[in-house]
């Protein structure tokens, strides 16, 4: 058998929790050759990150186990190697960056000294450890290196951490480094500027790359080789390419299948009447304009979406509409009236048209109530709307119609997954009847495979009860595939808006070109033309 | 940093001055001084003659005024008890209780940093079992019983020092002993829990990531982290010793701000009484700014 | 990370099966903490005293048998009542210890009660109203806590009569900062949790937002915080009676006990040493509860308690 940099063989882990023995990984191989990018695919649950959590030393045991398997690396299986001597690798040779680099860096320490202790830590002097800091906070694109050095993380923006973060694990050249998500939650340009630079540091040291991710639009962009993984086991290994065109595994399939933005793309209608109209919408807080005099329409039945990245204002746009927060200026008209002006026992009325679903389910059902009273909770506040003696049976009816049991009424929100919680949070805003539902990241949280599964039951609510929908979103593939017109924000402002094919196929404004470019597509060909063409944009 | 150094100032002040008010007017509902300062056979005049000469028989309102005049010329009356000035006689006792209280908290301090941390590493092994039980039984435990059957055990029974009284080191023991007891048992509590939760925290996977040794991981990443809640606590319990450990202090018979504020109370010395409590109050004031430095010391998010 | 990896393998679409947490899995989670179970006897032990004391044995209590003076504890000479020994006037120490149970919980019970419930009020206006009236009720809170608490107690007793309800009430005023903060606290970071929000936009009162979904989320918090400050108010009550402004005789409580008993100490050290003990057991089991509470109540501590009381890191 030819040496590998790293081979992980038939390693199987479990751990023992509340709810009895969990085999996290089952017979996990792969290999890693220098200067080659393997990604690491799957979606919660699918143990992805345990064998990197292996090779670091990382599980805790108890209650984690490590049944079976090596690891091997330079000749050496780590699995029995001593706590001391696997330290000694860690850092030097295997580096490892995480997802959300706030909480992985230490708060109350300067970054330049955190960048400094990797190089320490194994022995280095400190001066030489601080020049390299140096060198490496320069290299990864921070501005002012020197000032840089001496501040804390949390005076850096998202995707600023994560490039400390990768200066802090290249500090010895390590041959191996292990990336667990390092873009998710970033906006797409910065994720595809973090992507590009690691891939320009993997050309100047040759290192290895090991890439944890769900989004298959990253393996596409970044991957030599990927291994896809559900429930613990790997189920196929090959090319990005392989991959998408010939995948063999049913999962494999049902993966690429959920991926957004291949269908057809949604014709607004011309002759729709307005509901919702904001003029001059704006807020601000002391100095700073979160939203600077906004103005769109919301015809009757149509999806609107927003878009932009964080700090763009599309959901204060929401909040201020809801009155959750209050304007600083300008009017939104529900039907011709100004919800900004209204009383709040006004407000209280048009509350029952205008229905909200939130990003993370898992947040927005409060924990203590049981279904049917989460659901029923919006009849005791608008009484009249359904009587009494119904409620039963039209919670049962709310559930049936997102694709839940009758019985699901008498549980609680812990016991469901992501995705049957957001049915419930949908059903809720249903049981109003409203004209509007806005929907705030409201598909964001979930796995690829559920995120299609609610997109596909909100179009089926649109068509069956004529709904208009306001979807603000961060992920254009899904806005692609679900909205009739996009409204792209910026910084508070409104870059450009227009009907979905026109923004997708036609955008005119270089903000919205720069964003279509940034999106990663699963289909490792176009991919390979929208980098040209964000490479050609930042140019 | 200085602005919420004046906020503090001027919230603090005003606590004060509502407290100063509601002492003022509640002490006088105590009743008549000169019933008990004077001899019981004492006449009718010498009791008017005493009540005219600390101006008792003006309104009470008026009194208030007056006070507040002093006051502000920095004047905090005379004590009765010891026809001295009050400001004297609180500041001689305010001296013993921030001894008493600065030993006693450095002492639990170390004790309780220590191991705690190490409590929180060997987390369910013997040694956490241990101090958590120690904990517990600490932080459970009426001082005034604990400084009782001490006083029994050790210096009845045992001899080994004092019962009561300032004279030399071992007059000093029991009563720090005693003292201990409780802020050790809470304090540990908090830095276990603290450091528990910072061990788990990401920052502790990167810097194992990083191959960092197992000490530093401990007493340079976590506890700087985990200290923040205990800086809060340990503010709480030094300060609750700075207003004078009132039993302790009476038990023991130590001549510190608590047994004099209870001591005056019930000899209705109001003069004294009020002086106590403002310099008590400056004195927490002044802890909770160095409480806040401390702060902005280990968090630079704080620091802003 | 495995775990949090782990925790969510039900992210499929399968149909959720998970058992909804009951009352009889509460008391499993008890029983998988010996130390907890434990306490809890014990103070189900001293509210049962408390309760039922005086009425079983409330006569014996006040018996005076002058040749059992100072009489010796762990001898059956004078009947099963002198157990414990007896007191300066020849009462048997057990029951007046089991009467006094009664006072002592009696207090600490109001004050914990009353300063629950003002603090609570007071914290959910306080969190959820605008900024005037919240700063003001914090000043407020300031105010009590800048006080030293005992001397407080010491002034308003002595000014009034040391009654048990001026008692209650002095203890439950110096304690409301506590819960009055909490409640404040936990209701800034409850009322941003998107439930809240979802209620709001459903167009929910303020009324139903505050007590139909932040009350329930935080009274768990309030009532670890109750418990742990139940064992706090005892020992303050025991303190004030012991320094001889609580409770007046004939009426008892164990601070007022250990207090009598303290002259005595050299030549018969259990009338002193039995309330003490009584007090710290009581303290200590209330501790314990509070910390098993603390555990228990909260979804993302419980596994600890669900493992079988295996402790992890």
């Amino acid at each position: 058998m030819a040496e590998h940099l790293l081979e992980v063989r038939n390693l199987s882990v479990r751990f023992h929790t509340a709810q009895g023995v969990v085999n996290a990984v089952n017979d996990v191989s792969w290999h890693l050759d220098p200067g080659e990018t393997l990604a690491i695919l799957g979606e919660s649950g699918s143990g992805k990150s345990v064998s990197s959590s292996a090779i670091m030393n990382l599980i805790d045991c108890p209650p984690g186990e490590i049944t079976e398997g090596e690891i091997f690396f330079d000749g050496m299986d780590l699995l029995k190697a001593s706590d001391e001597e696997r330290r000694a690798l860690n850092g030097k040779r295997i580096a490892m960056i995480f997802q959300d680099p706030l909480s992985h860096l230490n708060p109350v320490y300067t970054v330049g000294w955190q960048i400094a202790e990797t190089i320490t830590a194994h022995g280095r002097p400190d001066q030489m450890a601080k020049d390299r800091a140096l060198e490496l906070v320069r290299r990864v694109g921070i501005p002012n290196p020197e000032q840089a050095m001496k501040k804390y993380p949390h005076q850096f923006s998202g995707g600023q951490r994560q490039r400390l973060m990768i200066a802090m694990a290249l500090g010895l050249k390590p041959d191996i480094l292990i990336a667990d998500e390092p873009t998710t939650a970033l906006d797409v340009t910065v994720q595809a500027e973090i992507l590009t630079l690691l891939e320009e540091l993997q050309e100047e040291t040759g290192m290895g790359l090991v890439l944890i991710t769900h989004d298959l639009g990253v393996v596409a962009e970044a991957a030599d080789r990927a291994v896809v993984m559900e429930g613990g086991r790997i189920v196929e290994t090959g090319t990005p390419h392989d991959l998408y065109h010939n995948a063999q595994h049913p999962y494999t399939r049902k993966l690429l299948a959920a991926a957004p933005g291949k269908g057809e793309m949604r014709q607004p209608d011309a002759q729709a009447q307005p509901i919702l109209s904001c003029r001059n919408l704006s807020k601000t807080y002391g100095a700073f304009h979160a939203l600077d005099r906004v103005n769109f329409d919301l015809m009757k039945a149509e999806t609107l979406a927003i878009v932009g990245e964080s700090g763009s204002g599309k959901s204060t746009t929401a909040r201020l509409i809801l009155r959750l927060e209050e304007a600083s200026g300008g009017e939104a008209l529900w039907h011709g009236e100004d919800l900004l002006k209204k009383s709040p026992r006004e407000m209280g009325k048009v509350r029952r048209q205008i229905q909200m679903v939130f990003q993370d389910p898992t947040q927005s059902l409060n924990p203590r109530m049981s279904v049917f009273e989460i659901i029923s909770e919006a009849w005791v506040i608008h009484p009249g709307v359904v009587e009494k003696r119904r409620w039963r049976g039209r919670v049962e009816q709310l559930l049936g119609q997102v694709g839940l049991l009758p019985e699901h009424a008498n549980r609680y929100p812990h016991q469901f997954s992501g995705g049957q919680r957001q049915r419930i949070a949908i059903a809720r805003a249903l049981a109003l009847e409203p004209e509007l539902i806005i929907c705030d990241e409201a598909v964001s949280a979930l796995d690829v495979s559920i995120q299609a599964q609610v997109i596909e039951l909100l179009g089926r609510l649109r068509d069956e009860l004529g709904i208009a929908f306001m979807f603000i979103a961060h992920d254009l593939p899904v806005v692609r595939d679900f909205a009739d017109r996009v409204l792209v924000m910026k910084q508070g402002e409104i870059v450009e808006q227009g009907p979905v094919r026109q923004i997708f196929e036609d955008p005119r404004e270089p903000y919205t070109q720069r964003l279509l470019a940034a999106g990663l597509d699963p289909d490792p060909e176009v991919q390979r033309q929208r980098r040209e063409a964000r490479l050609k944009l930042s140019a | 940093m200085q602005k919420a150094i004046g906020k503090r100032a001027i919230s603090s002040f005003i606590s004060l001055f509502l407290l100063v008010i509601l002492v003022f007017f509640l002490s006088r509902l105590t009743g008549d001084p000169a019933a008990l300062f004077l001899p019981v056979d004492a006449s009718e005049e010498m009791l008017e003659a005493f009540r005219e000469r600390h101006g008792l028989n003006d309104p009470v309102i008026v009194q208030f005024f007056s006070y507040l005049g002093d006051l502000v010329r920095g004047d905090f009356g005379d004590s009765l008890r010891k026809a001295r000035p009050a400001l004297d006689v609180v500041l001689e006792a305010f001296v013993w209780t921030l001894q008493l209280a600065l030993i006693t908290m450095a002492l639990v301090t170390v004790a309780a940093v220590t191991l705690g941390s190490i409590a929180a590493f060997k987390v369910g092994t013997a040694f956490d079992r241990f101090t958590s039980m120690l904990s517990l039984i600490g932080a459970s435990a009426p001082d005034f019983w604990i400084a009782i059957v001490a006083i029994v055990l050790f210096s009845v029974n045992l001899g080994w020092v004092p019962t009561s009284g300032t004279g030399s080191v071992w007059h000093w023991i029991l009563p720090i002993c005693v003292l201990f007891i409780r802020p050790f048992g809470l304090i540990l509590q908090v830095v276990r829990g603290s450091m528990l939760s910072a061990l788990g925290s990401a920052y502790v996977k990167t810097a194992r990531a990083k191959g960092v040794k197992n000490r530093p991981i401990i007493f340079v990443h976590t506890l700087r982290n985990a200290m923040l809640p205990v800086v809060t606590v340990i503010g709480d319990q030094a300060a609750a010793l700075l207003n004078g450990a009132v039993v302790v202090e009476t038990i023991f018979g130590f001549p510190g701000v608590g047994k004099l504020m209870i001591d005056s109370i019930l000899q209705r010395d109001f003069n004294v009484i009020l002086a106590a409590i403002m310099v008590t109050a400056l004195a927490i004031f002044i802890m909770n700014i160095l409480i806040d430095l401390a702060y902005a010391l280990l968090d630079p998010r704080i620091r802003a | 990370m495995g775990q949090n990896d782990m925790s969510d393998t039900t992210a499929t679409e399968a149909p959720a099966a998970k058992p909804a947490p009951s009352k009889s899995s509460l008391l499993s989670m008890l029983f998988a903490d010996q130390f907890a179970t434990v306490a809890a006897c014990f103070v189900i032990l001293v509210i049962l005293c408390a309760i039922f004391g005086p009425l079983l044995l409330g006569e014996a209590a006040s018996d005076q048998n002058l040749r059992a003076r100072n009489a010796p504890p762990f001898t059956l000479d004078r009947g099963w009542l002198y157990i414990l020994g007896g007191d300066a006037l020849g009462r048997p120490l057990l029951p007046r210890i089991v009467v006094a149970a009664q006072n002592t919980i009696m207090i600490a019970a109001g004050a914990v009660a009353g300063s629950f419930i003002i603090g609570a009020v007071l914290g959910l206006t306080a969190g959820y109203s605008r900024k005037l009236v919240s700063e003001v009720i914090m000043r407020l809170a300031d105010v009590i806590m800048s006080f030293p608490s005992l001397l407080l107690a010491v002034i308003v007793l002595y000014v009034l009569e040391p009654s048990v309800l001026n008692l209650v009430l002095v203890l439950a005023i110096t304690r409301i900062p506590i819960y009055l903060r909490t409640t404040r606290a936990e209701v800034l970071e409850v009322r941003e949790r998107m439930f809240v929000q979802a209620a709001q936009v459903m167009g929910a009162s303020t009324f139903r937002i505050v007590f139909r979904h932040i009350l329930p989320v935080i009274l768990p918090t309030l009532l670890t915080i109750a418990t742990l400050d139940f064992a706090f108010v005892m020992l303050a009550e025991s303190a004030l009676s012991f320094l001889g402004i609580g409770i007046q005789p004939p009426e008892i409580t164990w601070g007022l006990m250990v207090s009598q008993g303290r002259q005595y100490l050299t030549s018969a050290w259990w009338l002193a040493f039995w309330p003490g003990l009584a007090i710290i057991l009581t303290t200590m089991s209330l501790n314990l509860l509070s910390g098993w509470m603390r555990v228990a109540l909260d979804p993302t501590q419980r596994w600890r308690l669900e493992t079988g009381g295996k402790k992890n890191g």
